[in-house]
Order: C-alpha cells, then sequence, then structure tokens
C-alpha cells in the first residue's frame, strides 16, 4: 500500500504543470459563492426563530427579513447541490478524492500538525496534501454532505420523512444544520488563514500553477 | 416599489429616503414595505457593488421561487401522509401565532358566521356552523411547522377537506382552492388541488377536545400538515375553487407559495 501510495505521489510529480486541474477550481469558486450565500441566508432565517441564546447581526445577514432570505437559501441551495454533486462525481470518477485525500492515518495527522504549529511544515509540494490538509478536506466534504441531507429534511419532512428520520426528526434536523454550518465556518476561517500564508496555494486555485 | 420610485424627488437619495420612511413606518408596515422591494445590503457590502441596479436580483429571486413551487408540486406524493403522534407528544401550551397580537385576532360570532363557497362548484350555496359540524369529522395528531422554523404538534378534529369538496360537487381539476379570512387585514391564500385533496387537509372544527379556541382560528381553520403554518389559514370564512392564482397575504409578500413540507 505504501509502495502504491509512493508511486501515486511520483506520478503527479511527474506533471507539475497544474496543481488543481479546471474543474477543481471551477467547482471550488462556484461553490465559495453558494456557500457565503447559504450561510448569510441561513443567519438571517436562523434569527427568525433562534435555536440559542443569540441572533446574528443584522450587518452580516443576506436577505433582510425572513422571506427574502427564504428566496436566497432556496435559490442557492441549487448553485450548491448541482455543484456539489459535479465535484464528488469527478472527484470520484477521476480517482483525485483517493488519490489526494487518501490515506488519512491518526499518527500522521499528530506529526503534520505539530510540525504545522511549530512552523517546521513544508509547502514547497503543493501537489500533495499533507495530512492536516487531508483530514480537514475530507471532513469538510462530509460535512458538506450532511449540511445538505439535514437541509433536505427541515424543507421536506413530510416527502423526505424517512430522511427526517434518520437525523432523528425534524426538531434535531434543525440542530445538525446549524452544528454543520458551525463547522463549515469554523473550517473557512482555517482555510482563509492559511491561503493567505501560503498564497501560492490560493495562485493555484485560481490560475492552476 | 415602482409607484413610490415615480414620487421620488430628483436629487435626493432614493435609497436613503426609502430607508428613512422605512424607519418611521409601525413594524408590521415596516415589514410589508420591506418586503417589496430588494434589500440586498449585506450582498452589496460583500460584492461592492449594488446587485440590485445591475440585474434585477429580486426578479431572479422571484422566478426562481417560481420554479421551487413547480418542483415542489411535482415531488409531492398526494399518498405520502404526514407523520402522527400519540395524545401524549402534543405540545403545550400550543403557541399562538399570527402577524397581530391574540387580542386583535377575530372574534366571531359561531351564529352568524357563513362558510360561502364560490367558484368552480355545482352548489354555491354558504354552510352555517351547525351544518358544517353534522359533517363526519376525523382526528389527527400532526406536526405544525412555521416558516419562520420552529414546530409544535397539535391535535385537530375536523371534516377532510375532499370529502367536503366532492359533496359540493367542486371541479377538482382546477388548480386551486382559494381561503380568505376574517381578519383585520383580510388574510386569504390560495391551495394547490392536489394538496387539498390529500387524505390529511382538514377542515377543523376542534383543538384537542374542545371547540376550535379563538387562538387558533374559532369558528374553521383549515389544516394542511404538508404545508407550512401560514398555509394553515384561520378564522376562514370564504373558498373559492378556481383556476386563477390569486395570490396570498404572504405569498405576495415574498413567501414561497406552495411551501410544502
Amino acid at each position: 500500500m505504501s509502495s502504491l501510495a509512493a508511486s501515486d505521489e511520483r506520478s503527479v510529480a511527474a506533471k507539475p504543470t497544474t496543481i488543481q486541474p479546471a474543474w477543481v477550481r471551477t467547482t471550488h469558486w462556484i461553490n465559495a459563492v453558494a456557500t457565503i450565500i447559504m450561510i448569510m441566508s441561513g443567519w438571517q432565517i436562523y434569527n427568525a426563530s433562534p435555536l440559542f441564546a443569540f441572533k446574528f447581526s443584522k450587518s452580516i445577514t443576506l436577505g433582510d427579513w425572513l422571506g427574502g432570505a427564504l428566496l436566497w437559501h432556496f435559490a442557492a441551495m441549487w448553485l450548491l447541490m448541482v455543484n456539489g454533486l459535479v465535484y464528488l462525481a469527478v472527484g470520484i470518477a477521476t480517482g483525485r478524492f483517493r488519490k489526494k485525500l487518501l490515506p488519512i492515518s491518526a499518527g500522521g495527522v499528530f506529526t503534520d500538525l505539530r510540525a504545522a504549529l511549530t512552523g517546521k511544515l513544508s509547502h514547497a509540494d503543493l501537489t500533495t496534501y499533507n495530512f492536516v490538509q487531508r483530514l480537514l478536506y475530507a471532513g469538510i466534504i462530509v460535512v458538506g454532505v450532511l449540511i445538505v441531507l439535514s437541509g433536505l429534511s427541515i424543507w421536506k419532512p413530510v416527502q423526505l420523512q424517512w430522511l427526517a428520520a434518520a437525523f432523528g426528526g425534524y426538531e434535531v434536523a434543525r440542530y445538525v444544520h446549524f452544528i454543520c454550518m458551525a463547522a463549515i465556518v469554523a473550517f473557512l476561517v482555517v482555510h482563509i488563514a492559511l491561503a493567505l500564508l501560503v498564497p501560492k496555494s490560493l495562485r493555484a486555485m485560481i490560475t492552476g500553477r | 416599489m415602482g409607484r413610490i420610485r415615480s414620487l421620488l424627488i430628483p436629487g435626493v437619495d432614493k435609497q436613503l429616503l426609502v430607508r428613512d420612511a422605512a424607519r418611521i413606518m409601525p413594524d408590521l408596515a415596516r415589514r410589508r414595505f420591506i418586503a417589496g422591494g430588494a434589500s440586498l445590503g449585506a450582498l452589496t457590502l460583500l460584492t461592492g457593488c449594488d446587485v440590485s441596479d445591475s440585474f434585477s436580483a429580486e426578479q431572479m429571486l422571484k422566478k426562481v421561487s417560481k420554479f421551487n413551487d413547480g418542483v415542489q408540486a411535482f415531488i409531492f406524493n398526494p399518498n405520502a401522509l404526514a407523520p402522527t403522534f400519540p395524545e401524549s407528544a402534543i405540545t403545550k401550551p400550543f403557541p399562538f401565532n399570527g402577524y397581530y397580537d391574540l387580542e386583535d385576532a377575530p372574534t366571531i360570532d359561531g351564529k352568524d358566521w357563513k362558510f360561502e363557497v364560490r367558484g368552480l362548484v355545482d352548489n354555491k350555496k354558504s354552510w352555517t356552523l351547525d351544518e358544517l359540524y353534522k359533517l363526519p369529522q376525523v382526528k389527527q395528531v400532526t406536526r405544525h411547522i412555521c416558516v419562520e422554523g420552529w414546530s409544535a404538534i397539535g391535535s385537530w378534529t375536523g371534516t377532510p377537506l375532499r370529502d367536503f369538496l366532492k359533496l359540493v360537487g367542486a371541479d377538482t381539476r382546477a388548480r386551486y382552492c382559494w381561503f380568505q379570512c376574517a381578519d383585520v387585514e383580510g388574510y386569504n391564500s390560495p391551495l394547490d388541488m392536489a394538496s387539498a385533496l390529500h387524505p390529511q387537509t382538514q377542515m377543523t372544527f376542534r383543538f384537542g377536545d374542545e371547540i376550535l379556541p379563538r387562538a387558533y382560528g374559532y369558528p374553521m381553520k383549515i389544516r394542511v400538515p404538508t404545508k407550512l403554518g401560514f398555509k394553515n389559514p384561520k378564522y376562514v370564512i370564504s373558498m373559492e375553487v378556481t383556476n386563477d392564482y390569486k395570490g396570498g397575504y404572504w405569498e405576495d409578500q415574498g413567501y414561497n407559495s406552495f411551501s410544502g413540507s
């Protein structure tokens, strides 16, 4: 398995021209727009009936009132879902997820996390993800799937009642949806901070190289 | 909004004027007022450009909402029943909800009240409460889900609407049952025929084991457990069976018209 992984890395490294292929860049930026619209309109929807003892400041929400926010949310969901499905389908079909995100080992994550926090993690080769990246990128894909499924449960608790039941019912699905949002926001904070710390990774996501 | 724009004085900042006007309005009027125009403040901040001027985001969002009506009608399964619950699961107290406070809810005298039936029906007679009470009734304990996100489980008893539609000889190929209500602003809401014919859609006369209280829509509400709460009109005074889309109180302000669960 380790020799297989090593040969995979070599074959990717042999084509240094493209770090992020066009389909990754396209789906990444469409996802970025859709996600920001979903989060900001979602905060406004949350404000109509908060789950916790706080509301989101109106200055960071989208839609101005519940009705407007729902229009944004139920429009951007198509962008998010269609783009997400294309991303998942191509990622699986091309083997990119398997090559880039697997394997993930606890030891590898621990070693790379310590190296990152002590400033010793190398960013020389952007074609290979370190174990922390693998964990975060694989994890956020899972969260992305969960937030869509819990969202569908809240939207269609009768037509998709089997799905809502899988989450433990309508009310639980609301909490799952919220927690997934919080996880995505936490991911975004780290993700954007690191992209700015290693600007060539941002450049690769724009130009591909 | 078009009417408002034509009244504006040249040289005066339209947006500021609209904001100021909205601020001095009472809360309810403000909500309806703001709903009439696209408010894209946050997106403007985000992108640095005013999207509402460069292309009409509001028009685009309305089109997608119409598309979503179609998608929801397509996936609506007329045989899928809303989950039911044991009586022990009933939310107590069941919340009162409306665009008005409880003290402003209609006070209706059941003896004077009549349910008017219009449009594509054979028998257009109006029904008294006593006549309606004689129709066979069924009970349901289902979850009421508000467009705001909260939900509550209630117990509703009444006549399946599809039985009543059959009784009055309604043309069930028509597109909508349009309901009108007795409250101060004249609430109304269209119900697509497929949902109107759903076995759990009910003309409700009782909540729990008592006559429908004023808070929940005395003397009659339309209970539609496959729709969000605002599609469950209270204090209903008339129904029109029609092929025309006549709009609704919240639907006109931007809530998705189908709003199925």
